[in-house]
């Protein structure tokens, strides 16, 4: 830290009265997609300003998959450097034990946000993690080429697959020979479970386990939802969607290379950025549904949990209180489209101006699957890993949906033998 | 001091004893092998400490029911984490176990096959390299500092710039293969489960064959002037020369070459882990163990994965040596 910046903290501490008695230096660790770095910066400098500590941010790559494994590792050798941890919504479970219970701290706070997402973050009534946002997918929909043929945003998954298909012919035709027809997350890690989830769950065929812990992701429905999706592999769909990631399929869909994506908000902001080539080109509709099922958004989001061993536990309770409230969520959500976790700001009059997916998201919100992280609780990783292997090789051609699931079914069995764990 | 009165050189006479070793000793040859072994001690001690050690914890760990949330409580199980049979009481039971588990097996495969192959096409192009570079040319100082790039670039950044140029809509690959007609559609390298693997091996031919090269050139220039000489003066076929006179006196050169990147080829996880994440076809015996050790709560499963990956590599290696009657000890020459 270079003399100014001790300087301006020392200032700034001695000014402000109110804040920490002296000032704490903090390290926050967080994966990021799009600019979520760059966001968090700008609220930690004003948190800095604010309370006289410093933070620093550790940067982590964008798989949630990558960064589960290092958190665990630091935190299983007791790392004191890190403080806080964004933690994704389907940790709490599995990283519970190295955490500080938030529930006392946060006392005041927790009324304010939607309870399901409290208690998605509470184990065995320990607050585990705080939230920061929340995450529900989205249709994104090319607005000009639909009109352009005359097409309505898709309300099932068979009309996606026809309108792709016709507009990728038609655009061929016209000398537009790098349109792809859909894009989503294809490759073997954590967003294609949610992917795969939100096909299956569409279509009726359940949530792979139950909330009260039965296998139930091998029935006919299921099968029926991937070889649907199979069905989109080198037709609409690139092959290479089976290693695209979520801003591998932005980079397609941003250049003006898809009629459809599914994503998450944060692409919404930024597909309406200066340099996108699709800027008010585009808008956003829940997912399809499949054949006599509803639309299913898997949740996402994300939160902020304060490590067990670090040394400035209040200081860091205090930056996570400060992260996650009304006033950073409102901020998050007008520069990033980052969804809130507080009812009252989907209401929100600037939110709905800036960003209009904020506004219309609150009842996806509230239908959202979650992944069963809960009922299979410490397992659920590897469980996770079963699935998307299964979800990956059907799409890549190595074995039928229905021959996957089958297998799936036995290896979730074996998995779990007397019961979860 | 009998030796320097017999008037026998010392050392040679020291040495001839300790390698007949039935003869018993002398005060000389004993006090040698003491300052030997104290020299050899720190080193001793160093592996100890960072290789041993840590090779014993995993052994015992694979032995217990260890879970990362908590790795004090770890208990013995004995050698359940590699063989357990669970009868469900109604006359039917399973086996569990690593040795039971088909994705551990998958990925030996996978690691065997990968190894196999990336270290024999490396073999030949570093043979071929190496034999070009020892010859004399214009700027042959630039080449040899250049062919060395690839292997100066540490792995993970060079995984993540070949993941780039193979991507399928914006990588560089597709852009030229088309371009030549080579390809008529794009390929998704990475993804396609029939060209994941060969993904990896190009990327890591790419980058090693440099190493191997580098250490058969230096086999090569121990290789004295005068044999070929004699072979022109004979006037013998250069094709001849290469298979009866290089090849025989650069092997020991290229054996050891190869035992190097086998080694390293075996352990591989960097290259993998970066190029085609959780790909079933890619998947090593290394990541097997990682992905086990900390993205499930599996540690002790993990452990049993890297004992039996230690396993694996020093029987391979063993064999190898056997087979290959490699001369590490440095005695029949």
């Amino acid at each position: 830290m270079g003399f100014r910046n001790v300087a301006a903290t020392l200032a700034a501490g001695v000014m402000l009265s109110g804040g920490a008695a002296s000032a704490e230096e903090l390290a926050l660790v967080s994966g990021a997609v799009g600019k979520d770095i760059s966001e968090l910066r700008m609220q930690l400098d004003e948190y800095e300003k604010q309370s006289g500590n410093t933070v620093k941010i550790v940067e982590m790559p964008a798989s949630t998959t990558d960064q589960f494994g290092q958190y665990r590792l630091w935190l299983s050798a007791g790392n004191e450097d890190v403080d806080v941890y964004r933690t994704d919504v389907i940790w709490a479970p599995q990283l519970a034990a190295s955490f500080v219970d938030l529930k006392d701290a946060m006392k005041d706070e927790i009324p304010k946000h939607i309870p399901s997402i409290i208690e998605s973050q509470t184990v065995d009534g320990k607050l585990v993690a705080f939230p920061m946002f929340t995450d529900a997918p989205a249709l994104y929909y090319r607005k000009d080429l639909l009109e352009k043929y005359g097409k309505e945003p898709p309300k099932t998954w068979s009309d996606l697959t026809k309108t792709a298909e016709e507009i990728v012919k038609k655009e061929h035709e016209a000398g537009n020979t790098q349109l792809t027809g859909f894009v989503f997350q294809g490759a073997p890690y954590e967003g294609l479970t949610c992917d795969g989830l939100e096909w299956v769950a569409s279509s009726g065929g359940g949530r792979i386990v139950s909330p009260e812990g039965d296998i139930t992701i091998n029935n006919d429905k299921a099968a029926a939802a991937l070889d649907m999706a199979k069905g989109w592999i080198g037709t609409i769909a690139p092959e290479g969607v089976l290693s695209y990631k979520e801003e591998e399929s932005r980079g397609v869909w941003q250049t003006g290379n898809a009629v459809f994506m599914r994503n998450w908000p944060y692409a919404f902001a930024l597909s309406n950025g200066a340099d996108s080539a699709v800027k008010g080109k585009f808008d956003v509709v829940p997912l399809p549904a499949g054949e006599g099922g509803n639309s299913a958004a898997c949740l996402g989001g994300w939160n902020l949990a304060v490590s067990k061993y670090s040394k400035h536990k209040d200081a860091a309770i205090d930056l996570v209180k400060f992260l996650g409230s009304e006033r950073a969520q409102k901020e998050r959500a007008v520069n990033q489209s980052r969804l809130p976790t507080i009812p009252e700001l989907y209401d929100d009059p600037d939110i709905a101006k800036a960003q209009p997916i904020v506004a219309s998201w609150g009842k996806v919100v509230d239908n959202a699957v979650p992944r069963p992280s809960a009922p299979t609780k410490k397992q659920y990783n590897e469980v996770s890993k079963e699935f998307w292997t299964a979800v990956n090789e059907t799409l890549a051609g190595r074995g039928t949906a229905a021959d996957n699931l089958d297998k799936l079914e036995k290896r979730l069995r074996r998995l779990k033998r007397g019961g979860w764990e | 001091m009998a030796n320097v009165q017999a008037g026998v050189p010392p050392t040679e006479k020291a040495l001839q004893t300790e390698r007949e070793g039935a003869r018993p000793r002398s005060d000389l040859s004993r006090q040698r092998l003491r300052s030997a072994w104290m020299f050899l001690a720190p080193m001793i001690l160093v592996l100890a400490l960072v290789a041993g050690w840590p090779l014993v914890k995993t052994i015992w760990f694979s032995l217990t029911d260890a879970s990362l949330s908590d790795i004090e409580a770890a208990k013995f199980v004995g050698l359940r984490n590699y063989w357990e049979y669970v009868d469900y009481g109604d006359g039917e039971g399973e086996y569990f176990g690593l040795l039971f588990d088909p994705q551990w097996w998958n990925a030996v495969w996978n690691t065997v096959y990968y190894s196999v192959i990336s270290v024999t096409i490396e073999t030949a192009l570093g043979l071929v390299f190496a034999l070009v570079l020892n010859a004399e040319f214009k700027g042959r100082a630039f080449v040899r500092a250049a062919v060395l790039i690839p292997w100066a670039i540490p792995t993970i950044v060079s995984a993540k710039m070949w993941a780039w140029m193979m991507n399928d809509r914006f990588g560089i690959l597709n852009d030229m293969l088309m371009a030549i007609g080579v390809i008529s559609s794009p390929v998704a390298w990475t993804a396609d489960p029939d060209t994941a693997m060969w993904a990896v091996i190009i990327v890591d031919v790419w980058k090693t064959t440099p190493f191997m090269a580098l250490l058969i050139l230096a086999g090569l220039q121990m290789v004295p002037g005068d044999v070929y000489e004699a072979a022109k003066i004979d006037g013998i076929h250069p094709v001849k020369v290469f298979w009866k006179v290089t090849l025989p006196l650069i092997r020991p050169a290229i054996l050891v070459a190869v035992i190097f990147r086998a080694l390293d080829a075996l352990r591989v996880f960097d290259l993998i882990y970066v190029l085609t994440p959780n790909n079933t076809q890619t998947k090593s015996m290394s990541v097997f163990a990682q992905e086990n050790l900390f993205q499930f709560d599996k540690f002790a499963y993990g452990s049993a994965a890297s004992t039996l990956l230690f396993l694996v590599i020093a029987l391979i290696t063993l064999f190898y040596i056997k087979v290959a009657r490699l001369d590490l000890g440095g005695r029949g020459r």
